[in-house]
Order: structure tokens, then sequence, then C-alpha cells
């Protein structure tokens, strides 16, 4: 069982957590085309190694920027968005 | 019958306090201490169990978790615990065994006849022969002569087992001379020490071998480091198998004994698993009689348990002197065969022969003798001692890599590929010399555990056992080779080597040793099988802990749940909620003259699970205008919108009404099942996109008691009960009612006029009885969910995920305005656009009208014409009372454009046809709101 840091409250048991989305893929706002929608939607990197994901840490509700490694599990840093 | 019993030695045995049970129906006695094994090794008998495969009689062979023959189905206090290692079981009164795989005894098995098969049945012969009509023809008499133990279908094992969680700062796991060193280390160093043995006692090969560490008798070594550890504010888990390493450093530990699951997060973690001895391996080396060396000695020593009377102890390693020397002088006649020519002393009392190669095991049932240097040695028992295998697994589960160390003769961690530090045996320091160097201690006892590396002999003739518990022989290790599994992976699949309860303790080296032979590899290059939780077989019972029944998955309570029930309420679970499906015995009927009863006159359902999020602050507007489909900040104060949630798919994820009770302040009424959800999806844009400082989402759902009256005569019921309202349909007010607030929002989720009162949760059953009370003086009914579903399907309102799949999008369900209409963004606002979201054949939301039956919902719409195809299925369907016949919803390809057309509904390969509607079946006007 991994745990991650929620800013807010701290190391957590990673049942406490949902993946949100990959970091690093912007909302294109406004009338996008197809293409770059269904990239948004759609396209993820899924990194071996270190990744950057936005990750809810449920019981609190904070969305939070983590660096993890995918591949050693390691936790490489997280940021609060604010 | 060739053990006894010593009538003086056995540290762990209470002799005034005898134990019997039965094995195989036969009464076996010990005493207190004993467990099944030592007291069956005492009684005498042999063949105590039945091979997996052939049927072979086989005896014990070790003492700890590397047993693979010693397994009963155990029963006690009317529990049966199938696969119950002989050697962890303890002896107790009116414990029942019996031997696995056999019928009705070992001593007697029904099937002994296969093992005469032997040469035509390999390994991989099953999945090769039985092919001819298929495996499932033969599987079932296969398995039900193959297999272990046999669960009893009427044992319901008890959910004791509690899950505690903590952390320490140093765990060390296993507690032999290695680890306790260790511990003494870190208590130096001001650590919070805890100790997990697997076994009973402190002190592990030292309670049998004996020794002195650091000037001081073992026993006193123990004593003082139990001490140091409780007095640094550790702890000290005996009878505690550590089974797991997982991610992050934590550790999952069973607690048998306390019914205790740990889940132990260290600071840092010493593994001193010790290590397992490897057998040799003689033509015949699984006759009942040939044990491990130092199973041998650890039951002289702790039970007086004495392996045979003629004993042959063959070796190619030091630690067998120890063994040789306490058996003699215990009194049996002991020959010591060592494999090397260069040795250390033979020990008083011992026949000593040396450079002898063990070639074969006479005897059938009864072990009568054994070839040395093809010299027949007359023995009524066979030690065996070909080295020592750490035990690893945690190490390897955590992630750690092994290294072949030649001079050790064995795969050891290599550090810092795991977050562990292993010590002692487990790391090859093999001995109690070895381990204290390793530690820096010094000792008189510098005597490291040398052996020569002995392999199956590839020329020897005969059978040649590489692993006991699944009946693999060397022949099958060379047969997969053959036939091309040569990696160990494959190895272990083809020919079952390492699997089961004993998980190839004592056969996995072997059998990679011989791989590697096969195949002219060395051992580094053929690889280790991957290490998995658990170390040893867990009962599901602790994986599960109380996770049972009730326990499982608790559904949310209702707050007025016992009034509900008082009034006849039947409970189901809606959406992870608890709630009345209908008041009365038969919940159909009650359903159907509730909805009957709501349409003619007042009724009154618990909306409570219904999603209440408020969205506060000036920022409030301009979030729920991103997050919803409909624009929220035209909403005047005051007022409720019925509102659609999308995914940014475009796809339908929740639709509710959003009530404005204040300028800056929204109520989001999500669907009961998906309020965490809406939650999660407004707090993304709250947190990413908008100023958090400015809005903030709180979920209330569970701080409010919502009752919701429905009916022509809602208003009167209302009026009965004091509460005066006169606010239009969408509209809500607050005020305050004996010195609570109540709110009350004319919302109707069912067609006719409603209103939803809702008060803090403590305010409920006052609520409740005025409600009841008015309710009784207009004969008005509680209806339960079935009946709401009735009047809210006859509307043509939906439920997102019901009347809605996967690729629903607003428009589809005739909500297409404020995607022509809004200009600005939007959750989901491109997919509306793309060219899928305007293709004339999606789906969309109709009625169906039948005469007769209610259509089975799941159904397919097919063409009644042309070839047959999936227009789309029924939704929901219901007989209604109201209209005097079925209605239906369904999601129909261009469903818009057909109505008035008919359509087929196929069911069980019949047909029907069904008239396309409209959704909304009940008062289109909506004249009754």
């Amino acid at each position: 069982m991994q745990r991650f840091p929620c800013p807010f409250c701290g190391p957590r048991a990673e049942t406490e957590f949902h993946f949100a989305v990959e970091a690093g893929h912007p909302r294109p706002d406004g009338a996008p085309s197809d293409a770059d929608w269904a990239a948004y939607l759609y396209d993820v990197d899924a990194p071996k190694g270190p990744a950057r994901e936005m990750w809810l840490h449920v019981t609190c509700g904070t969305y939070f920027l983590m660096t993890r490694d995918t591949q050693t599990r390691e936790i490489l840093g997280a940021e609060d968005l604010g | 019958m060739s053990g006894w019993r010593h009538p003086t030695l056995g540290t762990e045995i209470d002799r005034s306090e005898p134990r019997r049970a039965k094995v195989d129906w036969t009464p076996i006695d010990g005493f207190a201490g004993d467990t099944l094994a030592s007291a069956l090794l005492a009684s005498g008998p042999r063949t105590i169990a039945r091979s997996f495969k052939y049927h072979r009689p086989r005896g014990l062979y070790g003492f700890g978790a590397e047993e693979p023959n010693a397994l009963f189905d155990v029963v006690r206090d009317g529990v049966t615990e199938p696969n119950a290692r002989a050697t962890l079981t303890p002896l107790e009164h009116g414990l029942l065994a019996r031997a696995v795989n056999a019928t009705p005894t070992a001593e007697r098995d029904r099937h002994r006849w296969l093992d005469l098969l032997h040469q035509v049945i390999p390994a991989g012969f099953y999945y090769k022969t039985f092919m001819a009509g298929g495996w499932h023809l033969y599987e079932p008499r296969i398995r039900a002569m193959a297999g272990l133990g046999r669960l009893d279908p009427n044992t319901t094992p008890p959910a004791e087992v509690q899950t505690r969680h903590a952390t320490c700062g140093t765990l060390i796991i296993g507690a032999g001379v290695a680890g306790l060193v260790a511990a003494r280390k870190a208590v130096d160093a001001g650590e919070e020490v805890w100790l997990i043995e697997q076994s009973a006692h402190l002190g592990g090969a030292l309670r049998w071998r004996g020794g002195v560490i650091d000037g001081a008798l073992w026993w006193d070594f123990v004593e003082d480091t139990r001490a140091r550890v409780l007095a640094s504010g550790g702890k000290i888990l005996t009878g505690t198998t550590a089974w797991g390493a997982f991610d992050h450093g934590l550790i999952a530990a069973h607690q048998a004994e306390a019914h205790l699951h740990w889940q132990i997060r260290p600071g840092r973690t010493i593994l001193a698993t010790g290590a397992v001895e490897r057998p040799l391996w003689p033509a015949g080396n699984d006759r009942p009689g040939v044990m491990s060396a130092e199973a041998a000695h650890y039951y002289l020593t702790l039970y007086g348990a004495v392996a045979g009377r003629r004993i042959v102890l063959a070796t190619g390693a030091d630690s067998g002197y120890a063994t040789a020397a306490a058996l003699a002088q215990a009194g049996a006649v002991v020959t010591l065969a060592d494999r090397r020519a260069e040795t250390p002393d033979a020990p008083t009392g011992v026949r000593h022969l040396t450079n002898q190669r063990l070639q074969s095991v006479q005897g059938r049932r009864e072990l009568f003798g054994v070839t040395l240097n093809d010299a027949f040695h007359s023995a009524d028992t066979l030690l065996v001692s070909g080295g020592w295998t750490p035990s690893v697994h945690l190490h390897c589960q955590a992630g750690g890599k092994l290294d072949w160390d030649a001079g050790k003769d064995a795969l050891v961690p290599r550090a810092g590929t795991s977050h562990m530090e292993v010590v002692g045996a487990a790391n090859g320091a093999f001995g109690l010399g070895a381990a204290l160097v390793e530690a820096g201690v010094t000792s008189a006892d510098t005597t490291d555990w040398h052996w020569h590396p002995v392999r199956p002999y590839p020329e020897q003739r005969g059978r040649i056992w590489i692993d006991l518990q699944n009946d693999v022989t060397l022949k099958d290790v060379k047969l997969a080779a053959r036939e091309g599994f040569t990696s160990v992976e494959h190895l272990k699949r083809y020919t079952t080597l390492g699997m089961a309860t004993d998980q190839g303790r004592t056969a996995n080296f072997t059998g990679l040793a011989a791989m590697a032979d096969a195949t002219d590899r060395t051992i580094p290059e053929t690889g280790t099988t991957t290490f998995r939780p658990p170390v040893q077989p867990l009962a599901l019972t602790v994986l599960g802990g109380r996770r049972r029944g009730d326990l499982f998955n608790p559904p949310k309570r209702l707050a007025l749940e016992e009034l509900h029930r008082t009034a006849g309420a039947q409970f189901r679970e809606y959406g992870g909620w608890l709630r009345p499906s209908a008041y009365g015995e038969e919940e159909r009927d009650a359903a159907l003259s509730e909805a009957q009863a709501a349409r003619d006159n007042v009724a009154i359902y618990d909306a409570s699970p219904l999603g209440k999020l408020e969205v506060i602050g000036p920022g409030a507007p301009a979030l729920l205008d991103f997050a919803f489909y409909n624009r929220l900040s035209t909403l005047e104060p005051g007022r409720a919108r019925y509102a659609f949630l999308l995914q940014e798919s475009g796809i339908v994820f929740d639709d509710g009404v959003v009530l404005r009770p204040a300028e800056d302040r929204f109520i989001v009424s999500a669907s009961s099942a998906h309020v965490d959800a809406v939650r999660f999806i407004l707090e993304d844009p709250r947190q990413d996109r908008f100023d958090p400082s400015q809005v903030a989402i709180h979920d209330v759902t569970q701080a409010y008691t919502t009752l919701t009256v429905t009916g022509p005569r809602a208003q009167d019921l209302l009026r009965a009960a004091g509460i005066a309202t006169d606010i239009p349909h969408m509209g809500l007010e607050e005020v305050t009612l004996d010195g609570f607030p109540l709110r009350i929002a004319r919302i109707s989720f069912t067609g006719d006029r409603s209103f939803e009162l809702s008060v803090p949760l403590p305010k409920g059953p006052a609520l409740h009885a005025r409600l009841e009370s008015a309710r009784t003086k207009l004969n008005g009914h509680w209806i339960g969910l079935e009946a709401v579903m009735i009047l809210r399907a006859e509307k043509g309102y939906i439920l997102v995920g019901k009347d809605t799949d996967g690729l629903t999008m607003p428009q589809d369900l005739g909500w297409g305005g404020p995607r022509d209409r809004r200009e600005d963004d939007y959750l989901g606002r491109a997919s509306l656009r793309t060219e899928a979201a305007n293709a004339p054949d999606r789906r969309q939301l109709v009625g169906l009208r039948v005469d007769g039956e209610a259509l089975p919902v799941g159904a397919h719409l097919v063409p009644l014409e042309g070839p047959r195809r999936s227009l789309g299925f029924v939704t929901s369907s219901h007989d209604s009372p109201a209209l005097g016949r079925p209605i239906a919803l369904a999601l129909l390809e261009g469903g818009a454009a057909r109505i008035g057309q008919s359509v087929g509904v196929f069911q069980d390969g019949i047909v029907q046809t069904a008239t396309v509607t409209a959704p909304c079946a009940f008062d289109p006007e909506g004249e009754r709101l």
C-alpha cells in the first residue's frame, strides 16, 4: 500500500486517493478543432518512470499535483494548486 | 514404527499434562506443548500422508513452514481447516485430523495403485492426454482424485480477525540470534523496536542448538534482549507471521492467537528470517523415514521426540555434526556419512564416515537401509542435510534482487535493492559463529558452517524427488527442459514445482539447480521465480477480517428508518442507501396501490438521500455556469432550475434540480448515488480554474432529513400540518417552524404538485410527527421508492444511468437548448459540437406504448421489416395504475423522428409491436404541477 502526500493532510494511504488526470494537458477552451479536443480527452503519455499527475485526496477534497515514479513507486513531490 | 519419545528431553512439553488427538481415527497421545507433528513423530507411525499425484506414502520431513508432506484437514471446535501443516498445529484434546489426499486413511489409501503408473504419467500427462472431446469431460474425475485437503461446505470460519494499523521505529522480522542481536543494537541506538517472531518463543535455532553469545548463555541473552526491547517501549509479537511486504515499506503480519492482522509501517525493517535446510537426493528420497537433519535436532531438543533408533545422517555440511552428537547422546545409533574428505572431528559416540556418496534409500513404506558408495547400511531413519537456502521472500517481495554467491552456494540478497536490511542466515551468514561475526559480536563460537555443494546426481538410477509436495521428480524437470520449458517460471507452471503450501522451500533451489544442469546454464543465468505474498498460506478470513455480511459494504441508513419500519416499510438498497421500497407485505401490489393513492390523493416519501451540495460565495454563479450544461447564473434567488452535469466527453453524468436560496448560495440536488462524484466534478474547476477563495462547496446531504409531500392534495396536507406556503412551481422558501429552520422547495419528481421539506437531521422526527398526523387526517399514504419509480416513469422523468447510457448526450433527452444557445464555455461543450454528437442516428429517449404485459427492461428494439438489428433498448418499464396500461421508456435510434411509428420489441426470440411515443405519458401539459 503506497502512501501519498496530500498537501493539506500529509501522508495518507493510497486508498484515500483518486487518480484524476495526467498533468500537462491543458484544456483547450473556446472552440477547439475536433483533433485538438480528442487529443485533450484521450491522449495520455503514461510514462514509465517519473510522471506528473493530478490526484484527488477524497477525504479532504484537495486536488494536487503529484510527481511519482511509476516504476519504482517513489514519490518525487506533491504541490498544492494554490 | 521408529520414532520414540525420550524419557527426559523436551523443553517445550509439559509431561504432567497429557493431550490426545485423533489422526485418521487413531488416537495420538502427546503432551501440552506438542505440535501435531512432534506427537506423531514420538508416537511412531511413519506413513502419515499421501502424495499429491502418485499417492505415495509420505512421512514427516521438516519442522516449520517448509513441511511438504504432513498436511491434514484439522477439525477444531467444529470448524475445519484444510491443509493445516502438522508442524504448525498445536496438539489439543479433541482435535481431529485427517490425512489429505487419502481415502480412507493415509496408511491404507485406496488410490495407491496410481504410483504403479508413474512411468506413463510424468509432468504434463493429464493435459496432454485428456484432449479428445475436451478437458472438461475428464476434469471432474481427475480433480476428485488429485488435490490435497477437502473444504467442509458446512464450515463458516469465524470472521473475528481485526485489522490493526501501526507504525514503529525499527521492525525486526525473525527473533533468532541475528534478529535478537539486531534488536539490541537498535535499542542501544535509542530506537523503538518491534520484534516479530513466527514461533511462540524467541531464540530461533538457539532453542535447540544452544550457544554462548557475548559470554552469556543463550537463554540469558534471549531474556535480556526481551527485557531491553520492552523497556525501550518496543513490542514483541510472537506467534506472528509477517506474510507480505508491500509498497512504501508496508509489512503485513498475522498474529494468529490474538486474531489480529497487523499492517505495520516501520521506519526501517530488518529481515532476519533465517534459512531452510536443503535436502539430499538419493533415489527414493521421499520414503517415510527420510527427514531433514535440522528437524530431527529440533524435535529431539524441544519435544524429546526422537526420529529413529538406527539413524544415518547424510550431509556435506558442518551443521549436521551437532545433530549427530545430540541424537547419539539421546541413545540412538548414529552413522554420520559426510560427502567431504576434509571434515570436522567426529562427535563422540557417532560412527563417522567420510567421502560418502548417498545413492539410494531402501524400503517401501518403512525405510530399512540406505546405500552409500555402493554399500548397504541398515537403518530405520535417514537424516539429510544438503546445505542451506536463505529465506528471502520478504526481501524479494519488496523488490529486492538476489546474487549468486558461489562461496556460500546460495542466492543471497543484494544489499540496497529492497528497503530492508537482511541479516543472519537470510543473508548467507550460516551458523551461530557466522551470524555473530556478521553482527560484530565477539564470540567463542566462530565456526562458520561450511558445506560441499551437493546437487542431484544426474546419472543416479531410480526416482529422485525434487518437490515432495507436488510430486515433481528430477525426470520431470529434465522433461520440461526437453520440451522447452527452460525458464524457471515455465518450469514452475509445467511441473507445479514450488507451488502449494510450502511454496517450494525445500524444492525451489534444487529445481533451479537441476534446470541449470539440464540446460548447461549457471544458476544466475537460470534465475528464480518471482516471490509473491503471502509468504505462507493465509486464510481468506484474515484478509477479509470483519468485512462480512452486514459489514461487507454497509449501506447508509435513514435517520427515520425505525419510524418507517413501524409504518410497515420494507427496505432495499438504492444507490448505497437503505430505503423503503414499499409499505406492505407484497412489494409489487403495495407499490401499485401507493402510486394510485399518490395520484388520487396525497402521499409522502423520504427523500433524504437526495444530494445536497451547498455552493457558496461570490464565485458560485461562475463556477456553476462552467460546471453545468444549463446556465445557472441567470437563476433568480428563491427559484430552482433543472440542470444537467456533463462529462468533458459530453455524456450526461448527472441531472438534478439546483436551488438558489440566496444571491451567493446554491444547493445542487445531485442524484443520491452520485453525490460524491458530483462534488469532485465541481471541486476540480473550483480548485484548478477559478479562484477557490471566492467559492466553497459543502456536502450537507447527510445533515438534513427531507420528506416530500406529493399529490393533488399536497398543499392541503401542508396546511393540516401547520405549514403555510404559496410558493410557485420551481420556487423555494426558507421559513422557521417551531424554532427550527425549514426549507420548502416546490419541485416535482412525480408529476404531481410536490413539496420537498428539509430540516436539520435532529428535527426530522418532529417534522415526521407533524406530517404523519396531517396524513392520517387526509387519509394519505406513505409511499416507497418503487411507487416513486412508477410515478416518475409515467411522467417521462429519467434516472441517469438507467434511462441513459455511456453515449447519451443532453440533446438525446430532448434538452438541446443550451447546446444551441450558450456561447460561453462549460464542461463537455466541445464534445457536443462534434460530428458524432450531431449524427441523425443517435439513440434518443422515447416512450413506448403497448397493450397487455409490461415490456421487459433491457429488451432490444428492432425494425419490424428488413434485417434484424438493435435500434436501442427498453430502459424503464412499469404497469401504470393511473393510465391503466403498461408504460415504458427506451433509448431508440433516431427516436425523436419515430414518434407515432411502430417498432419491434425483441425478447426470447419473439418480436412484439410497440408504438413510439413521447417520453411523457401522463399529464404532458404539466397542469398538475
